[in-house]
């Protein structure tokens, strides 16, 4: 008998938290993170490039890898960073076991996903996300981790920059080493596929579908899922083909 | 049982008004008290359902599919009358009820069929109200179209899917009062009988189509809108799962059915492809607002077509017999359907048809498309627009108005349309016939009401086209809610129906002792077989044309298939679980009793109206000949195993002058 | 081709088959101008002849529009056709010796009544939730008293014609709901009759969709692709777009 058995959500969570974990709501924390963190990306990168513009052996990346530890702005903003990277990925792994649960048990035997206008990226973009996820902790143990926690780093000896460390000396001898750049550069492709449905897909989960700037939405969502991590990729590569001479 | 048509005295321009105006209500705290089962959810069902519950009856709605929203109303294609005249061209609630009387061939009633003009217009404003997109033009304002046997445009649609949307307005409004706890409703349910008290219909056995379970359900009133019969015929337009089986149960418990050989022969459907065939497929009547009929006027060329030597595009205008035109130069190609589809009989009978079965006409659109590309050229400055750009602009024009209907032509004929000319022939429809009902849509069996094609009221011997949805909603939502309280305004004092009571005791074990019969014949043909025999054995005798002989042949036929199918049918699977073809058995069961009675009908009426041709009764350039000093009744049928019995409902038709029919 | 021959491969749920399983079927003598399911039809034909329990799938209207049937066809809901339900899909697309899989739709919202069958009650229960306009039977004002944007009614019409069949979810990799919520609460957004009440309808339909185990949309678009009406995205957008303003901008606090 199909009647009604609508199954409220109770009063204690209030209505933003019932917004929240809708099922409009989950999306939504996935759309705002995401693009927080493609915004982050940007500005990321244009600090990373800073290895390698200029042949300074480190001026220029340390600098102002000391203005970004230390700036109070930037040091609040970063943890909002982490935050909301952990956030993304939690409510991203919510989404897929939820997603899975839904199918229910017994799996289609053939499945043919065709879509209309969604990219490959948007079907595996919980996968892809776990790989990103993974690549993201290495990152962080590597750099991040060492910057804060390791002894062995040695200074950044320049006027102004009182206590800071020599960076651009960590990254460089990282990147001495080819297994690396590989990780990196493959770790790109993974963040580029990512990228490239995810970009238009915070947009149209926003409701933000319009006939005639839709089309740019996504023009600009694919420029900027191969632009930037492209640009990351490049800078390993460049780094290793330096140390090796070829450049 | 009493048999009286109950029409209210008066001017008939007032008798609605002023009977609506006396008629006995029911106060709404008694309304909380009264139960009524309504079966079926289709526009007649679903409205009444919904607005029943909006009173405050207690409703109880069933349906066999799994949702309400499937109701079959929801592939009527074309469109709806309704006396707007938006267009100012002329129309209005006389003239759409002058319409439908002359295009039921004068074997209608007329109070009932004034009443329905009547309310026609409210249809369309609780319809745009519901939010159903009916298409408009560039000011805002609601669009119409021209459909057959009228001489205005009074027919609204929504693309070529006006059923479905008017459909999901009302299974809307239905779930609304779901939601609201005012009905309740049973899918997957399926009515298997009529519970009667004291002479009085009180309930229905129901069958749980998931679990097999057969239920008791007891209310003040029952109402069916189930429908119509057409897949009697076996290859109809209807959907397969559409059956006659409710109002048949209903027949057997006393009700009478009204003019059941009234079949509606729609002219353009997809034709038969071959023996595997299950079901035909309709091509909207508002294709013959702008395709044009015709065969090749000699044997010769139809020969090759064929035999695949030529096609319809070989055929030099010359050459070609517009029938239609030639015969009925007023209307054209938009006579009405019983018209056209005898017309294609003809030609085919002459050997003019032109698919391999030999039953095929052409309905061509190259004409509409040079003139509609020259006009759009036009509106474009093109002046000097070449052939081929022409067409391309005329192309795109039928493409906006038809589009929809064109793909899926496409789809089951692997033919293009816009190329090709299309290949139509006629195919079963729609039941004009069906229970009898008086004026307040009340059976002969007091408490049992019945609405939309379920009955038999409005269209006499022929539908208009776009009526079928206006004759629907006109019943649910605006007749039926007023009329049924002259009923249970008596039934006040008896507050509670028990289920549980020995008459329904007793008709639950009537309906589980007829399921084990049919599960225990364990024979050898499927339900299925002996419903696509029955269904060859209708189209020859009782189809496009019939006469005396071939009626007696074929109910001689069917009594022969009955016999075999009660001794010989196989039905797998058990009776205490989902089993579709225990359903199918059931159904056919009851339409092999229902065929028989079509057959005695069409052979009582010696007379050719509508869709009802008899060869014996057929003017000398082969049109109907209506006989209206003997046959203008209504035969009422009550049912008898062995002989039936026929009631008359006189016709008395005080407004309009019975004339002969004619489209020339 | 008039005689062509095929391995079905049908899943067998209930009856015998309690857990359910694939089953190997061949038919010969298909004829390319039947329609799938007429195929079916011939093959239950056999069965039953053989006695042996025929194949339980659902059908109705046979033209595209009653929504019943729901079929899997060889990973396609509705069978590799776009914009086609299984019923108008004709086996001319299919060749001689062609192996065929057919599944049944899979969500745990669709649990399976039997072999191929499943229940759909999750929808209606979606639409009791609010796909409807408040407006009792008699309180209409005139057709044409609110004009209407011809571009517009025709959007909205685009929206409107989902037949209900369940494809979206079949298809959707989430089993997600979205599409078909997002049609009806977009039809009825954009015909001034339904703006009315267009805040709480949308709160309420997509409690609804969630308490019914829908999964969560992530816009793969694969619902449009495989949807028998062809039916856009974009309805999803403007589903999204009337949730965040009913929540964020209305004072209402609870629905």
């Amino acid at each position: 008998m199909a009647t009604s058995t609508a199954k409220r959500t109770g009063s204690r969570v209030g209505w933003f938290g019932k917004f929240l974990t809708s099922s409009i709501g989950q999306k939504i924390i996935m759309s705002l993170t995401g693009l927080f963190l493609i915004t982050f990306l940007v500005v990321h990168l244009i600090g990373n490039l800073q290895l390698i513009m200029s042949n300074d052996d480190g001026y220029a990346f340390n600098s102002y890898a000391y203005f970004m530890t230390n700036n109070p702005v930037i040091k609040t903003t970063s943890i909002l960073l982490y935050a909301f990277i952990v956030l993304h990925a939690i409510q991203g792994i919510l989404l897929w076991s939820k997603n899975r649960k839904a199918r229910g048990e017994q799996r289609y035997a053939v499945k043919v996903d065709r879509t209309a206008g969604g990219s490959k990226s948007s079907i595996y973009m919980g996968s892809l996300g776990m790989v990103i996820l993974a690549f993201i902790i290495v990152h962080m143990v590597q750099f991040w981790g060492q910057m804060h926690f390791s002894e062995s780093i040695g200074p950044f000896e320049a006027e102004g920059y009182e206590g800071a460390k020599d960076l651009y000396a960590l990254v460089a001898a990282t990147y001495e080493n080819i297994g690396m750049v590989i990780f990196y550069v493959v770790a790109m492709i993974f963040i580029a596929f990512h990228l490239w449905h995810g970009f238009q897909s915070a947009f149209q989960t926003l409701g933000l579908n319009h006939k005639k700037y839709t089309p740019l939405i996504k023009a600009v969502g694919y420029v900027y899922s191969v632009l930037v991590p492209l640009g990351f990729a490049v800078i390993p590569i460049v780094m290793y083909l330096r140390h090796q001479g070829v450049l | 049982m009493p048999f009286q048509s109950n029409v209210p005295p008066g001017e008939l321009s007032e008798k609605w008004k002023q009977y609506r105006s006396s008629m006995p209500l029911v106060a709404p705290n008694n309304k909380r008290r009264l139960e009524v089962i309504i079966v079926g959810t289709g526009l007649a069902g679903g409205a009444a359902a919904a607005t029943f519950g909006e009173l405050g009856y207690k409703v109880k709605v069933f349906t066999f599919h799994d949702s309400p929203r499937r109701a079959h109303s929801i592939a009527a294609q074309g469109g709806i009358n309704a006396a707007k005249n938006y267009q100012n061209d002329g129309d209005s609630i006389y003239r759409l009820f002058y319409d439908t009387i002359k295009g039921g061939d004068y074997r209608s009633r007329e109070a009932n069929v004034h009443r329905l003009a009547e309310v026609s217009v409210n249809i369309i404003d609780q319809a745009v109200a519901q939010g159903v997109p009916f298409a408009r033009e560039y000011g805002g304002l609601l669009s119409n179209r021209s459909f057959g046997g009228v001489q205005v445009s009074r027919t609204f649609y929504a693309r070529g899917q006006t059923g479905q949307q008017l459909l999901l307005g009302a299974y809307q409004s239905l779930s609304r009062q779901i939601s609201l706890g005012n009905v309740q409703l049973f899918n997957r349910h399926e009515m298997i009988d009529l519970v009667m008290e004291d002479g009085k219909a009180r309930g229905i056995i129901a069958r749980n189509l998931l679990t097999g379970e057969t239920e008791r359900h007891g209310a003040h009133a029952v109402v069916l809108g189930t429908g119509g019969y057409g897949n009697v015929f076996y290859l109809s337009t209807n959907a397969m799962n559409s059956n006659g089986s409710a109002a048949w149960r209903a027949v057997k418990q006393g009700a009478y059915m009204a003019n059941p050989c009234f079949t509606q022969i729609h002219p353009t459907c997809i034709p038969v492809s071959g023996e595997y065939q299950s079901k035909l497929t309709l091509m909207s009547e508002s294709l013959r607002n702008d395709g044009r009929v015709w065969v090749p006027k000699s044997q010769e060329d139809a020969a090759a077509i064929r035999e695949g030597r030529k096609t319809g595009l070989d055929i030099a205008e010359q050459d070609r017999d517009y029938y239609l035109e030639r015969r009925y130069p007023a209307f054209g190609n938009l006579v009405p359907r019983d018209v056209a589809s005898r017309a294609a009989k003809t030609a085919c009978d002459e050997g003019l048809g032109v698919s391999p079965t030999g039953l095929a006409v052409y309905l061509d659109f190259d004409a509409a498309i040079q003139r509609y590309g020259k006009s759009r050229a036009h509106s474009l400055n093109e002046y000097n627009a070449d052939d081929l750009r022409i067409r391309e602009l005329g192309v795109a024009v039928i493409e906006e108005k038809y589009g929809n209907l064109f793909e899926m032509y496409e789809k089951i004929t692997g033919e293009d349309p816009y190329v090709m000319p299309m290949k139509i022939y006629p195919a079963v429809h729609y039941t004009m016939g069906g229970l009898w009902v008086d004026y307040n849509l009340q059976t002969n069996v007091p408490g049992l009401f019945a609405i939309g094609e379920a009955n038999f009221s409005d269209h006499g011997a022929n539908r208009l086209g776009a009526s079928a949805l206006m004759q629907g909603l006109a019943d649910g939502y605006f007749v039926l809610p007023y009329t049924i309280g002259t009923y249970l305004s008596q039934e006040i004092r008896n507050p509670v129906v028990d289920p549980d009571g020995p008459a329904f005791r007793a008709a639950e074990a009537k309906s589980q002792e007829r399921i084990d019969r049919l599960m225990n014949i364990n024979g050898t043909k499927s339900a299925e077989a002996f419903h696509r025999e029955l269904g060859k054995i209708m189209w020859e005798y009782c189809g496009m044309a019939r006469n005396a002989e071939g009626l007696r042949k074929g109910r001689k036929m069917i009594r022969e298939l009955r016999q075999e199918f009660w001794s010989n049918v196989y039905v797998p699977g058990r009776i205490k679980e989902y089993n579709p073809e225990l359903e199918k058995a059931l159904r056919v069961a009851d339409f092999l009793e229902l065929g028989e009675l079509m057959m005695l009908d069409a052979l009582d009426r010696n007379e050719s109206c509508g869709g009802h041709f008899r060869e014996e009764y057929q003017s000398e350039d082969g049109e109907a000949l209506r006989r209206d000093d003997e046959y203008a009744y209504v035969s009422a049928w009550e049912w008898d195993d062995t002989e039936p019995v026929l009631h008359k409902e006189e016709l008395i038709f005080e407004n309009v002058e019975l004339k002969t029919r004619s489209y020339k | 081709m008039e005689n062509m021959k095929l391995k079905l491969r049908i899943w067998r749920q209930g009856g015998k088959f309690p857990q359910g399983k694939f089953v190997d079927y061949e038919l010969d003598g298909v004829n390319d101008h039947m329609s799938f399911l007429e195929m079916l039809d011939v093959l239950n034909e056999k069965l039953i002849n053989k006695k042996e329990d025929p194949i339980a799938f659902e059908h109705d209207c046979r033209e595209g529009i009653c929504g019943t049937c729901s079929l899997v066809i060889n990973g396609y809901p509705h069978g590799p056709m776009q914009q086609t339900t299984a019923c108008q899909l004709h086996m001319r697309h299919f060749r001689d010796g062609d192996t065929i899989t057919i599944e049944p739709w899979r969500s745990r919202a669709f649990p399976i009544v039997k072999d191929l069958v499943v229940n759909r009650d999750s929808f209606d229960r979606i639409i009791q939730a609010g796909g409807f306009i408040s407006v009792d039977t008699g309180q209409a004002q005139d057709g044409n008293a609110i004009p209407i944007e011809k571009d517009q009614a025709s959007h909205a019409f685009d929206a409107a014609t989902c037949i209900g069949c369940g494809a979206c979810v079949a298809a959707c990799p989430n089993a997600s709901a979205m599409l078909f919520v997002g049609a009806k609460v977009s039809h009825l957004a954009q015909v001034p009759q339904g703006k009315v009440e267009a805040d709480s309808r949308v709160q309420r339909m997509i409690a609804q969709h969630d308490a019914e185990g829908f999964g969560r949309c992530s816009n793969i678009t694969a619902c449009e692709a495989e949807c028998p009406k062809g039916i856009s995205v974009e309805h999803i957008a403007r589903l999204n777009r009337q949730y965040i303003a009913s929540t964020l901008g209305s004072e209402k606090v609870a629905n």
